[in-house]
């Protein structure tokens, strides 16, 4: 749209505004008034990869869950103990074992996996050193800027994580892409799972309750903003060839790689902000709750919104939170008998007919398909 | 010495069930080209079915008094339950085919595996709220004890017969696949649907059959693996699902051997590790295994590579 | 004077075929070039290996000297090589004018902050693409169906489309992969005309391949035969025509 940092600039002293009186509004709808703010980060993120550039992520979640680790850690001012020299010689004393089985390929290699093992362990311990830096120089901060800083961090690394998973995966088409990114969600759960500095799988409580109406929809306004307004430019179309015919794409000299790194690790870095907002919102983490069915959740929004269409997702993302309140409120209308309330309590059994009635009949979404809003935003969109 | 070959053995057995759910998979993709997510909740279904079924066989076949001995009576009751699961789950793939997939079939094959997520996540949730979500112990239709005569080696009964019934099923399914007309319709379609087609073969029949016999083994692998590990939850279905999954593209997806290559080699390399290395490491292995497949060979031990047409 | 291009004994082999067996080919700039030869004869296969979309079993390509072997396609594109498909092979979902925009992707000097930003060099470069993507699309007549949306359009119109889309990325080697394919007689002259024409004004050299032997024959200055994967002749359109070998793999022994 025309100006559309004036338009940021407004919405933004909006919700300045209505977050003065965020204390007076009842705390069940104050609840989810931010779990839809951090739903729609998480949707139009992810839009940006499935939709806009074609690329089937299932592990969405998993950045979520880094963004929101790391940001707790900050936060909280976790810092990692080095790796050292005795757990070095510990590793290497258990590959020099005779007993185990490892060893008659180790023996030969001795050296180069020496060598090897101290490097790994120098360059964790380089990654370790900047985490405790910038953990202990937020420690310094006042109250705000240090939950900036925590979010920024949280999505910094988040952002890191994308490129590490992005580079080697988006290489593969499809169905084995969607493979790979869930499997790569379920290893950093595990990760998390066996790190004990941040709770391992007893889970993490942060202490302060940082996340309130403003943050939460500063970070919803900056998505969507730059979403929308990335895709919406004349560099921002190559995320849409991508999407259309790769072979094409390339042959107009769009280097479809560097496309879908680009959006997978922006994509990233804003699902981290959403799991910084997550953890200094619902006060505990917990691995369980970043696992594969989370990924799927914000799939399913993605999908009900229409891939590739922003506004689609935003109501889609509105419609997905308060949906199980309104099922909540259903299972207690004594009018309908026990087993039907007892279905529709279960919010999965009816996700999962909702996903495949979806698929069925629907599948660009409930809000797609010449929508007027989606044509009039189009057009005030390109420059 | 003796550890390394029992490992082995309680390797080979869990490759079974592996090998087992990953035909299914292969069958299916070869012939659709989509990954059927909803496969592993059918071996979950196939597990509580010999649970439901298994006292219904009883009563029509009695068994014996003795719960040690291997009878007839015992070996025709547990023969019944798997069949009977099997044949069951043939109905529940061939139905799931025609109301959910079958209308999906001319869509982008994205939309097909969402929609087989879906599937899935009904299935193991409709099991919670039917079965309940607590697990339950599977019925001895087998008698638990070991082979005798073995010296150190520790092999049960029910290893054994896990080992002797999936090799027979396949051996049945390489003769239906390779010498039956079916079978050979079904290497037909998964080569070129439209030539096939043409050729006079009902796309619509051998898809359904394919989807009956991937179900079938997938409920086989089931009760066998509930004769070995009695219990069985709603949920059971997900990790062998993913880690059978992981065996076909490792052998190869599409390809039948490479499904029971990659069972196999999955299987002891599982066993392996956490005997030898650590038991934290039995799922992720699985996951290990595909991440390096896919970035160094994403056609798999077996698979050829099939360049787009530009 | 070196050639633009040069395909130097370029083997191809899948399998146990060799699509493009010991090809040599070369064209020098401004040169207008037809490839043709009966169906399956490895000519979209040549274009591949040229575009990188394949890379040579054996052999070497070299463009303006360089070899081009190993290069992902888009890398190819910068160096001035562009192409159509045979297959018509557009973005389905933008509209005409964001076809031809997409392809002027590669000369862009702006990237995401500028596209977050939005300021003045931003504006002034998407009004510069704009302009150009108009003036093409004007040429070829398609200028006042520039936000119809591609899939929408005639078969002819969409070839049209294609050209122009691959001029957008300012190449010196234009491929075109059987541009007149569906078009009436009176679609060729124009079509006929119009790559001539952009020969001219953009100082391209073309190498066509097309199946229309009056089109080949009227616009050509040279023409390459393939047969299975082997040229077997080449040189003037007078030449080809009465070419003992290039008859018989049209018509067979």
């Amino acid at each position: 749209m025309h100006r559309p940092k004036t338009w940021l600039l407004l919405f933004v002293l909006l919700i300045a505004a209505c977050a003065q009186v965020q204390d007076k509004i009842n705390p069940y709808y104050f609840d989810i008034l931010i779990t839809i703010g951090i739903n729609i980060v998480l949707g139009v993120s992810l839009n940006l990869v499935n939709g806009y550039t074609g690329q089937f992520s299932l592990g969405h979640a998993g950045f979520m869950a880094v963004g929101a680790y790391a940001a707790a850690a900050a936060s909280i001012g976790i810092t990692f103990t080095y790796f050292d020299a005795p757990s070095a010689n510990a590793i290497l004393a258990y590959l020099a074992d005779p007993d185990q089985m490892l060893f008659f390929i180790v023996r030969p290699l001795a050296w180069l996996i020496h060598f090897g093992i101290w490097a790994f362990l120098a360059i964790m311990n380089a990654i370790l050193f900047i985490h405790n830096e910038v953990v202990s120089h937020l420690q310094l901060l006042p109250r705000i800027p240090q939950f900036v800083g925590a979010l920024c961090y949280g999505g910094g690394i988040a952002a890191l994580a994308g490129f590490a998973v992005g580079v080697p995966s988006l290489r593969l088409k499809g169905d084995y892409l969607a493979i790979v990114t869930l499997g790569f969600g379920e290893i950093i759960r595990v990760v998390i799972q066996n790190t004990e500095a941040v709770g391992g799988s007893r889970g993490l409580s942060i202490p302060s309750r940082e996340t309130g109406l403003f943050g939460t929809y500063l970070a919803v306004a900056l998505t969507v903003y730059v979403v929308v307004l990335l895709v919406h430019s004349t560099y921002g179309r190559g995320f849409l060839t991508v999407r259309d015919d790769e072979i094409a794409a390339e042959a107009m000299g769009i280097n479809t790689t560097k496309y879908k790194v680009i959006a997978f690790v922006v994509a990233a870095f804003f699902a981290g902000v959403a799991g910084g907002l997550y953890a200094h919102f619902k006060q505990f983490i917990h691995p369980e709750g970043f696992g594969f069915l989370r990924s799927v959740d914000i799939v399913v929004i993605v999908i009900l919104g229409g891939m590739g269409n922003t506004p689609g997702v935003i109501l889609a993302a509105i419609l997905l939170t308060i949906l199980p309140e309104g099922l909540r409120a259903l299972a207690g209308w004594d009018v309908l008998p026990m087993s039907v309330r007892e279905i529709v309590q279960n919010r999965m059994i009816l996700y999962s007919l909702l996903l495949i009635g979806l698929m069925l009949t629907r599948p660009q979404g409930l809000f797609s398909g010449g929508g007027k809003i989606t044509k009039w935003l189009k057009g005030r969109a390109s420059a | 010495m003796t550890e390394f070959l029992q490992q082995l053995i309680n390797g080979l057995s869990l490759g079974s069930i592996y090998a087992l759910i990953a035909l299914g998979y292969t069958m299916v993709y070869g012939v659709l080209k989509f990954i059927n997510f909803a496969h592993g909740d059918v071996y979950m279904v196939g597990a509580f079915a010999g649970y439901y079924l298994a006292p219904w066989v009883w009563k029509v076949i009695p068994q014996g008094k003795d719960a040690t001995a291997f009878s007839w009576s015992t070996s025709a009751g547990a023969f019944a339950v798997l069949l009977l699961s099997m044949a069951l789950c043939a109905a529940l793939g061939i139905l799931i085919e025609k109301l959910v997939y079958k209308p999906l079939r001319s869509r982008p094959r994205l939309t097909v595996l969402i929609t087989a997520i879906g599937v899935s996540i009904f299935l193991e949730n409709f099991g919670q709220y039917l079965f309940g979500a607590d697990p339950k112990s599977f019925p001895e239709i087998l008698p638990d004890r070991a082979i005798e005569g073995l010296g150190d080696l520790t092999v049960m009964v029910n290893q054994a017969v896990v080992l002797v019934v999936t090799l027979i099923l396949l051996v049945v399914l390489r003769f239906i696949v390779m010498k039956t007309k079916m079978g050979t319709a079904m290497r037909a379609l998964s080569f070129n649907p439209t030539a096939a087609s043409l050729m006079g073969v009902n796309n619509d029949v051998i898809i359904s059959f394919t989807f009956g016999l991937g179900s079938a083994l997938a409920a086989a692998a089931g009760i066998l693996n509930a004769i070995n590990y009695p219990s069985i939850d709603p949920l059971m279905g997900i990790l062998p699902g993913i880690k059978a999954f992981v065996a076909a593209v490792l052998g190869g997806i599409g390809n039948l051997g490479g499904a029971v290559l990659g069972g196999i080699i999955l299987g002891v390399l599982e066993t392996l590790v956490v005997g030898y290395v650590s038991p934290m490491y039995r799922d992720a292995i699985a996951f290990a295994v595909l991440i390096l497949i896919l970035l160094f060979k994403p056609n798999g031990l077996l698979g050829r590579a099939e360049k787009e047409k530009v | 004077m070196t050639p633009l291009l040069e395909v130097d004994r370029c083997t191809v082999q899948f399998g146990g075929l060799k699509a493009v067996a010991e090809m040599n080919l070369s064209i020098r700039q401004g040169e207008l070039v037809g490839l043709i030869g009966p169906n399956g004869a490895g000519k979209t296969t040549a274009f591949n290996l040229i575009t990188g979309v394949y890379q040579p079993t054996e052999g070497d390509i070299r463009f303006e000297g360089r070899s081009v072997v190993g290069r992902r396609p888009y890398q190819i594109t910068a160096r001035g090589i562009a192409r159509t498909f045979q297959n018509i092979r557009l973005f389905a979902s933008l509209t005409v004018f964001d076809n031809v925009r997409a392809a002027c992707n590669m000369h862009l000097r702006h990237g995401i902050s500028h596209a977050l930003w939005r300021g003045v060099a931003f504006t002034r470069e998407e009004r510069e693409v704009e302009e150009m993507a108009e003036e093409l699309l004007a040429i070829f007549h398609l200028d006042h169906l520039r936000d119809v949306e591609c899939t929408g359009l005639p078969y002819g119109d969409q070839r049209r489309l294609e050209i122009v889309r691959a001029l957008a990325t300012r190449p010196k080697l234009l491929l075109l992969d059987e541009p007149a394919a569906g078009m009436n007689p009176t679609e060729k002259v124009e079509l006929m005309r119009l790559i001539q024409f952009t020969q001219e004004k953009f100082k391209l050299a073309v190498l066509l391949v097309e199946h229309d032997m009056r089109v080949v024959m009227s616009i050509c200055e040279r023409i390459a035969v393939l047969d299975y994967g082997v040229k077997i002749a080449e040189g003037t359109p007078e030449e080809i025509r009465n070419d003992r070998r290039v008859i018989e793999a049209y018509l067979g022994e």
